[in-house]
């Protein structure tokens, strides 16, 4: 018993972690009904730049404002560049567009700060600590923990302040958010900036855990099982459904894998996916979208 | 008639085209303050156009628009708009569904309130102070709309008459000097009809709203408005007061065609 809840409460406490790369994509979607295929290169750009700025002897606080800083730039640079051109046209165009930004960002970030493993170290121990009787690492209660603050602050933020109501108004009707006065693309913007905080957060804890190197860019992969199980534009949805992929992979490498020969970690959240597309299209707890024929 | 008053709002010769389609052909009209003016015609006769162009959706490939006396720049955004004063309500129904009637409303006034919104985090007590008066705004709207009972429910919950009733309560709760109706009656019942009918006239005479409004239901529209224009086939085939516009023998063969024809 004490076995299986370890392995479930560190299924998810990685699955937290999956929430939040796949909240980024969330957010982009709800705002702009653009699916961004660079935000997993958004977070690895983000370690970068703070892995590259701590290399200064930059203190940690400095080194994170400048990271965000950089990402919040990117978003401008992003939304008044290569999107605002693009309003209104079919959303193939935006998709396009953001698998190009994917591209220009890896190179950007490779050839400011090198192609080679970089490793971050914030300074929190790597041993694992006994919580209840269980055995659990101190990296993924970190990070588990942190990522349910940033989720918890932007719930808060969308709900209770007005900045967030805008956008929320902005995901809900375009034309209807104009019509009140609300500037399209500088919510558009403000949205993308919330997204690369998001990667900042995502692109350290798997930084820490793995290093600071290309293939960050793949967890983008994690998340679109996630993104399929929660519903691509429901905030709540996504981080649940990150937590049942987290546990739910977990569970089956360890419990079911040894029957099947191992390995089952990395396509068990789409086996996941898979099914729910089957019952529930929209997702668990996606807008379900009826258009007339 | 209020025809020695200037026009709040004044468009002039307005055309544009979609591809080959000529949707609005040397159109003037004029709005002026505290009427209820009705834009008719039959269908695809560019009565949305119209007001697409008005609240900024649309750019006039060739005409003026004189806001308040001033002409406005072409290229001003929609949401520049709604900040001098024009808002609007959607033919197809365009509410926060996500958000209660309440939400829909406290949005509606997002041009109402002082601090920005993107400052908003930065004034949190300047705001709160202010949050407390457009609350009590929008509560006298929801009175005046009679919609106190679903103030909390989610609008993507109620059924269609309350949702375009929430629609109009977003518009009115931004004080517009100039509001836009595009078909606020359609799909209702007549029941509906009177009641919204009721609204939009107590909107104009006792809060002094100018409205400008498409409807199909020419039995409401002869009814409420002051003067009405008639478009036919992105065409100004006539202007006047209902008695007027009725007995245009080329309204009649817009919408009944030709005897013998």
């Amino acid at each position: 018993m004490t076995f299986f809840l370890e392995v479930l409460v560190t299924g998810l406490l990685v699955g937290i972690m999956y929430s939040l790369v796949a909240l980024g994509f969330a957010l982009i979607f709800k705002a702009s009904d653009v699916f961004n295929m660079a935000q997993g290169d958004m977070s690895l750009l983000a370690g970068l730049a703070l892995v590259g700025f701590l290399e200064l002897n930059f203190p940690l606080w400095l080194a994170l404002v400048c990271t965000i800083a950089i990402m919040t730039i990117l978003a401008y640079v992003t939304v008044f560049v290569v999107l605002k051109p693009l309003v209104a046209r079919p959303p193939i165009m935006l998709f396009m567009a953001t698998f190009g930004l994917a591209y220009m960002i890896q190179g950007i970030g490779q050839s400011i700060w090198g192609t080679q493993a970089k490793g971050l170290n914030l300074g929190i121990p790597d041993i694992p600590i006994t919580l209840g009787g269980l055995f659990l690492s101190t990296f993924d209660l970190t990070f588990g923990a942190a990522a349910g603050v940033l989720v918890f602050i932007l719930v808060w933020f969308f709900h209770k302040t007005r900045t967030g109501r805008a956008l929320r108004a902005v995901s809900d009707d375009h034309e209807a958010a104009l019509s009140v006065g609300i500037p399209l693309l500088k919510a558009w913007a403000v949205t993308w900036v919330i997204a690369g905080i998001v990667a900042v957060v995502a692109g350290i804890a798997w930084g820490t855990r793995m290093g600071v190197q290309f293939s960050i860019s793949y967890i983008a992969l994690k998340a679109l099982p996630v993104l399929i199980i929660g519903g691509l534009d429901s905030i709540m949805g996504v981080i649940i459904a990150g937590l049942v992929v987290g546990a739910g992979e977990n569970l089956a490498e360890v419990f079911i894998g040894p029957y099947v020969g191992g390995g089952i970690q990395t396509f068990f959240p789409y086996l996941i996916a898979l099914l729910v597309l089957y019952f529930k299209p929209y997702g668990l707890f996606g807008k379900e979208i009826i258009e007339r024929v | 008639m209020n025809e020695r008053k200037e026009p709040i709002l004044r468009a002039e010769n307005i055309s544009i085209a979609f591809g080959g389609l000529q949707a609005l052909n040397d159109v003037s009209l004029e709005i002026y303050p505290g009427e209820i003016m009705g834009i008719i015609g039959p269908n695809g006769a560019g009565k949305t156009t119209m007001l697409n162009i008005i609240n900024g959706f649309y750019k006039q490939d060739k005409g003026r628009i004189f806001f308040e006396g001033k002409e406005r720049p072409r290229r001003m955004k929609p949401n520049q708009i709604a900040a001098q004063g024009i808002a609007r309500t959607f033919q197809n129904l365009a509410i926060f569904s996500g958000m209660s009637a309440l939400g829909n409303i406290m949005m509606g006034r997002t041009m109402m309130m002082h601090s920005n919104i993107f400052s908003q985090a930065l004034y949190w007590r300047f705001s709160q102070k202010e949050e407390i008066e457009h609350r009590a705004a929008a509560e006298r709207i929801i009175d005046f709309l009679q919609i106190e009972n679903i103030r909390r429910t989610p609008s993507s919950m109620l059924p269609y008459g309350l949702r375009k009733r929430v629609e109009l309560a977003r518009a009115l709760a931004a004080e517009p000097k100039l509001l836009l109706l595009d078909e606020p009656m359609a799909g209702m019942n007549l029941e509906e009809k009177e009641d919204i009918a009721r609204f939009v006239l107590d909107a104009n005479e006792e809060l002094g709203y100018t409205i400008a409004l498409i409807e199909h239901d020419m039995g409401v529209v002869m009814d409420i408005c002051d003067r009405i224009v008639v478009l036919d086939f992105g065409e100004k085939i006539s202007e006047g007061t209902p008695d007027e516009v009725k007995a245009d023998p080329k309204v009649i063969k817009a919408y009944l065609g030709e005897a013998g024809g």
